[in-house]
């Protein structure tokens, strides 16, 4: 068993508001993110696949074919948006650093051409990042 | 279940030194970390909290909160101190990056607990950078011989 893990960074920008809560609560919890003009960060995305390598190929699965992928299923929809706007999901699901990352794991797991998704490891700033694991 | 970290900077000297040992034991096991007079680093420490995310604030623990006990417990303890004079601990304790990375553990394990809004959050681990080239991770269990 090895890991692979790539890379990737997208810049979007976000406010954290729960329509349930009320301004006073939202602003006691979230803050100067509860600001509704919403504010970005530079995200940096490290997705790990861990697999056995395969004889022939020497690998995990094909780097480029986990590159595309990551492309395709969050960078396309994510890379320069408003999450709470453009995202669908995030009209409904707050979008945390821990959401964000939750999401992107239901996006990629089922569809890696080799292995097993281990992490994804989502860094809002360099100094805060969530792993997520799957549901246990 | 998810795992958050946030990452502090705090910098401090030691002297690493063991009265129990002869000097010329001292110089062979720390070298020119038994220098007399200490010496600075400048310590990156990373917490990680694990838990759910709670679904009214889609958040795993208040970032507010960890910051704030961060910098209670931890920085006002240990930034710009002299960790061998200023610390009641590491009087008698050698003030290794071993030994800082569990105290700090054992420090931070119960304040972070048991908090209104995420019962279920809890300290994961400690990751405590002394230099780029080392670094140290207690996530409790083993106990300080």
């Amino acid at each position: 068993m090895i890991y692979v893990t790539r890379r990737a960074e997208f810049s979007a920008s976000h406010y954290y508001h729960n329509p349930e809560l009320s301004p006073e609560e939202n602003r006691r919890i979230f803050g100067k993110c509860n600001n509704p003009h919403g504010h970005g960060h530079n995200y940096t995305l490290e997705v790990t696949v861990a697999g056995d390598v395969d004889s022939k190929t020497g690998m995990v699965l094909d780097i480029k074919d986990l590159k595309q992928l990551v492309e395709d299923e969050v960078l396309q929809s994510m890379d320069h948006r408003f999450l709470n706007k453009e995202v669908p999901v995030f009209s409904s699901t707050l979008p945390t650093t821990e959401n964000i990352a939750v999401e992107i794991w239901k996006r990629l797991a089922q569809k890696l051409p080799n292995g097993k998704l281990h992490r994804i490891r989502l860094y809002e700033t360099p100094d805060l990042y969530v792993d997520y694991f799957g549901e246990a | 279940m998810i795992h958050l970290t946030r990452r502090y900077r705090f910098s401090a000297s030691h002297r690493l030194h063991n009265e129990a040992l002869s000097a010329e034991e001292n110089r062979r096991l720390y070298g020119k970390c038994d220098n007399a007079f200490g010496h600075g680093h400048n310590y990156v420490l990373d917490v990680t909290m694990a838990g759910p995310v709670e679904p009214e604030t889609g958040m795993v623990f208040d970032l507010g909160e960890l910051d704030r006990t961060i910098e209670r417990e931890v920085l006002e303890r240990f930034d710009t101190a002299n960790l061998n004079l200023d610390d009641k601990t590491f009087r008698n304790v050698v003030p290794t990056t071993e030994n800082l990375c569990m105290e700090i553990y054992q420090t931070l394990e119960a304040k972070l607990a048991g908090r209104e809004r995420w019962p279920a959050a809890r300290l994961e681990r400690v990751r405590l950078e002394e230099t780029n080239s080392n670094y140290f991770e207690y996530a409790g269990g083993a106990r300080r011989s």
